[in-house]
């Protein structure tokens, strides 16, 4: 088993608040792992910490046994990092097709084949096939701003996978999803594990998505990791139940 | 399903602009000299806007400086060419210059946006007038620079007012099958991420810093092109056009055409051309009238005249689409009953 994602002693303060206080984890390859954890204990930061929307104030990230604190984030991207966002983040004024396309351009060629070259970025076939995985075939046209919220989060969702990730960051890809949309989401995201191998990093707050769909699981509470293990491990723990439940 | 539909919406663009390239070629063959002055003077001012729609229709970066850079290059092609220099030099001056001062341009994008951005390139304007104004060894200050000669293009000279016509319509036509190309290219998908939303496009891998500068120093080389064109053109360049006043008609031309629309700075353009031609009967009064226009059009459609056309088409497509459904249903029902 390879390391794909190693996070050792994060800190995030925001002036006098810490948002994120000493994280330690890792992620091996193929593995989903689940991050959970009541509302301001630093999830998301800890996410813009590892993918550099954040600067950390201490600590180190590694990918693949590289460190890569302190690069940009298309830097990161491009070694092969996606995510998503907990809010809705298409492009509305593109169609769908396009906001595929953009997301897997940046990865193909260089810059002046990307004025000179296909208009697709040679990623027609590939976006097709995401297309149909996704079930937007009908509404490949159409612009994104136009589509439903739940259409749209499945768009977000496919968008992270156009670049052909080996790691994807997932935050909160089942908040305001309808049920039948939900278990759909599901059955693509462990399709994907399964066949291609992707490893997934999912931070979610609906708690039979993540026990059903993660291998194991990560709870973070005031910034800190309170807990690890499977999903049943997890489950079982007082600290973690405490945390949930007030006692 | 898709396949004819997405046919037909992408040959419209095509119809119109053929029509609208024969009302071109034909029309000026019965002007008077002032006529094809004014058409010329649309080229190239679309040229500009065309520009200027690009770093802020497409990749939303505001600039209050596009009439800088056509000042810019109407100096750099007036300097060469009053100084024995081919046409083609003083363009390539021009679009090297513009170029690099585009470039640099764009650095204060990277830190501020919409209306700080505004005020920097305000500021650009505003010091490239007192150059154009102030350096007389090099712009000879506000005696301008006269006689500025017509280019010869394969031999052929254009010192007649429909010969340089066809020529500023060539050249509009280039910039445009090039900004076609550019928009829908990789590139132009990124300026558009760009304007969309810079933090997603930032995760998807899209270099934003990078595409920021591309994208002023582009825009900035269609003023410089516009401004290499104006100065034979008009045969004379002083400082005087190339106030804060341009770069605002040139950001109204985008606005009231449309804005990150292909043809929006073609409207915008002929509107702010031709209008004060049209409303010659009003005397005094066209700047107010225009001013009107222009406050009743943005208060309706903040999108310009291309927008309200959107709409228009979208509408009649979901009138369209309900009545299929409609039609489906009453057929599904009759079906059910029988």
């Amino acid at each position: 088993m390879t390391r794909v994602l190693e996070v050792s002693d994060l800190h995030k303060s925001f002036g006098g608040i810490t948002a994120v206080d000493g994280v330690s984890f890792h992620v091996e390859q193929g593995e989903i792992l689940g991050i959970i954890g009541p509302n301001g204990c630093g999830k998301s930061t800890l996410f813009n910490c590892i993918l550099g929307q954040l600067k950390p104030s201490r600590g180190e990230v590694k990918l693949d046994g590289e460190v890569v604190t302190g690069l940009k984030p298309h830097e990161i991207n491009r070694r092969g990092v996606s995510r998503t966002f907990q809010l809705l983040q298409v492009f509305p004024q593109l169609s769908v097709r396009e906001n595929l396309i953009l997301a897997g351009q940046e990865h193909q060629g260089g810059m002046l084949s990307r004025l000179v070259g296909p208009r697709d970025a040679g990623l027609g076939d590939v976006a097709e096939q995401m297309i149909g995985f996704f079930n937007l075939g009908h509404l490949a046209d159409e612009m994104a701003g136009g589509l439903s919220y739940g259409q749209q989060k499945l768009l977000d969702a496919a968008m992270a996978f156009m670049g052909g990730p080996r790691l994807v960051l997932l935050d909160e890809p089942a908040g305001g999803v309808n049920l039948t949309m939900l278990a759909d989401l599901k059955q693509r995201l462990a399709a994907i594990n399964a066949e291609q191998g992707a490893t997934f990093v999912v931070i979610e707050h609906n708690m039979d998505f993540v026990m059903s769909l993660c291998t194991r699981v990560l709870v973070l509470a005031e910034g800190r990791v309170l807990a690890e293990g499977t999903p049943a491990e997890v489950r079982a723990d007082a600290n973690v139940i405490a945390a949930y439940l007030g006692h | 399903m898709t396949g004819p539909r997405a046919t037909t919406r992408t040959l419209w663009p095509w119809l119109i602009g053929l029509a609208g390239l024969v009302v071109l070629l034909v029309l000026p063959l019965g002007l008077a000299r002032y006529g094809l002055y004014i058409l010329s003077m649309w080229a190239v001012m679309t040229i500009a806007a065309i520009g200027l729609n690009l770093t802020l229709g497409y990749a939303g970066q505001v600039s209050l400086a596009q009439g800088a850079f056509v000042g810019i290059g109407a100096y750099a092609g007036a300097i060469a060419t009053t100084n024995g220099l081919p046409f083609i030099a003083g363009l390539a001056l021009a679009i090297v210059l513009c170029f690099v001062v585009g470039w640099l341009l764009g650095y204060p994008a990277l830190r501020v946006q919409h209306h700080y951005l505004a005020f920097i390139t305000l500021a650009f304007s505003t010091l490239a007038f007192l150059v154009f104004r102030n350096e007389e060894w090099l712009t000879k200050g506000i005696y301008g620079i006269t006689d500025v000669p017509r280019p010869r293009i394969f031999g052929l000279s254009t010192d007649g007012p429909l010969a340089f016509y066809y020529f500023c319509l060539a050249s509009l036509g280039l910039v445009s099958l090039a900004t076609w190309w550019l928009i829908r290219s990789p590139w132009g998908r990124a300026f558009v991420a760009l304007r969309e939303n810079p933090v997603r496009a930032l995760s998807l891998g899209v270099d934003t810093r990078r595409y920021t500068l591309i994208a002023f120093a582009l825009g900035s080389v269609l003023g410089g092109i516009a401004g290499a064109l104006y100065a034979p053109l008009v045969e004379f360049v002083d400082p005087t056009p190339f106030t804060l006043t341009l770069s605002f008609n040139l950001l109204m031309m985008v606005i009231v055409g449309g804005s990150g629309f292909f043809f929006g700075p073609f409207l915008g353009a002929l509107i702010s051309v031709l209008l004060p031609e049209w409303l010659r009967f009003a005397h005094g009064y066209y700047l107010m009238l225009y001013a009107i226009f222009v406050m009743a059009l943005l208060a309706w459609s903040p999108t310009g005249i291309l927008g309200i056309v959107q709409k228009l088409i979208a509408d009649r497509r979901t009138r369209r689409a309900s009545a299929t459904r409609a039609a489906a249903t009453a057929t599904f029902t009759a079906e059910k009953s029988s």
